[in-house]
C-alpha cells in the first residue's frame, strides 16, 4: 500500500529536531550533527523520486540518515591507523598504582541498554511533541530542553510572560497525558 | 491574616508548579504551593504528573536545534528547494 507523500516544504520545521535529537545520541558532536541533518534534507531532496509511498516521510528521512551515519563512522575509522593515543601517568610515588583503579571501566557508566531506553523514550517524546500544536511544542522546547529564559523566548517570539506559562502549561498538560499513554 | 493571602486556587498552583518546574517559582509561592498540596487531591495529581514529566525529559536528555541552528539548515535547503522548484 503505497498512500505516504513526500512535502518537502515543511520537512524542517516537521522532523529537524527529531533527526537532530536521533543524530546527536549517536554522533555526540553538535556540529556534525548539523551537518549530518543538513545533508540528510538534502538527499532526500534528491532522492524524492525513490520514495515508493510505504513509509512515512518521517521513516524515509530516518534511514538516509542512518546511512549518512554509517559513513561518518566509516570515514572516522579509515583514519583509524593515524591516530594518536596519549595517556598520562602519574610519577607521583605516593599515589603510584592509582593509575589502574582510574582505568578500569566504571560499574555506573552508562550501558548499551541504558542508551538504547533513552533514546527510545527521546523518540516517545518527539512522537508527543510532534502532536501539540506547532507554538505549544515550540515553546516547550525552547523553555524546557533548550534551557532559555522566559524574557528571551517572550522577545523572540513576541508574546508576553503569561501567554508563555499558558502554552507551557498546556504543552505540559498534554505531552505528561501522551507519555502516560505511550510510555509510562 | 486574609484568606486569600496564603490560600490560593487549583489554577494559581497549577501555574505555580509550572513554574517552579524550571524553578522560577519565589520562595513565598512555593509554601502557598505546599500549603495547598496538603489538601487538594487535584493539584497533587496535577504535580505529581509535572514532576515526572520533568523527570522524563532530564533522564531521556533529548536534545533539538537552537533557533540559529534551525535557520542555517532552513536557509540551506530552501536554496536547494527553490532549484528542485
Amino acid at each position: 500500500m503505497a498512500n505516504h507523500q513526500l512535502n518537502p516544504n515543511n520537512w524542517i520545521d516537521l522532523y529537524s529536531d527529531y533527526l537532530f535529537n536521533y543524530t546527536i545520541s549517536r554522533v555526540n558532536d553538535r556540529a556534525m550533527a548539523q551537518d549530518l541533518v543538513s545533508e540528510t534534507f538534502l538527499a532526500g531532496l534528491k532522492s524524492m523520486n525513490n520514495f515508493k509511498g510505504e513509509a512515512s516521510e518521517r521513516t524515509w528521512l530516518v534511514s538516509i540518515l542512518k546511512r549518512k551515519i554509517i559513513d561518518y563512522y566509516r570515514k572516522i575509522n579509515s583514519n583509524k591507523g593515524k591516530a594518536e593515543v596519549r595517556m598520562t601517568y602519574n610519577n607521583d610515588s605516593e599515589s603510584e598504582g592509582d593509575w589502574l583503579e582510574e582505568r578500569v571501566a566504571d560499574p555506573f557508566d552508562k550501558t548499551a541498554e541504558d542508551k538504547l531506553e533513552n533514546t527510545e523514550l527521546g523518540n516517545a517524546i518527539y512522537d508527543c511533541l510532534s502532536k501539540l500544536p506547532e507554538k505549544q511544542a515550540e515553546v516547550f522546547k525552547m523553555k524546557t530542553i533548550l534551557g532559555y529564559e522566559t524574557e528571551t523566548i517572550c522577545n523572540e517570539l513576541n508574546i508576553t510572560p503569561s501567554n508563555l506559562w499558558v502554552l507551557i502549561h498546556r504543552a505540559r498538560t498534554a505531552l505528561a497525558d501522551c507519555m502516560e499513554e505511550n510510555w509510562f | 491574616m486574609k484568606k486569600s493571602f496564603l490560600f490560593i486556587s487549583c489554577e494559581e498552583a497549577k501555574h505555580i508548579c509550572d513554574k517552579s518546574q524550571y524553578g522560577e517559582a519565589t520562595g513565598w509561592e512555593r509554601i502557598k504551593l505546599a500549603l495547598r498540596l496538603s489538601w487538594c487531591r487535584v493539584t497533587k495529581a496535577y504535580s505529581n504528573k509535572n514532576n515526572k514529566l520533568t523527570d522524563t525529559i532530564e533522564h531521556a536528555k533529548v536534545d533539538c536545534l537552537n533557533t540559529d541552528e534551525r535557520d542555517k539548515i532552513k536557509h540551506q535547503f530552501e536554496e536547494e528547494l527553490a532549484k528542485h522548484q
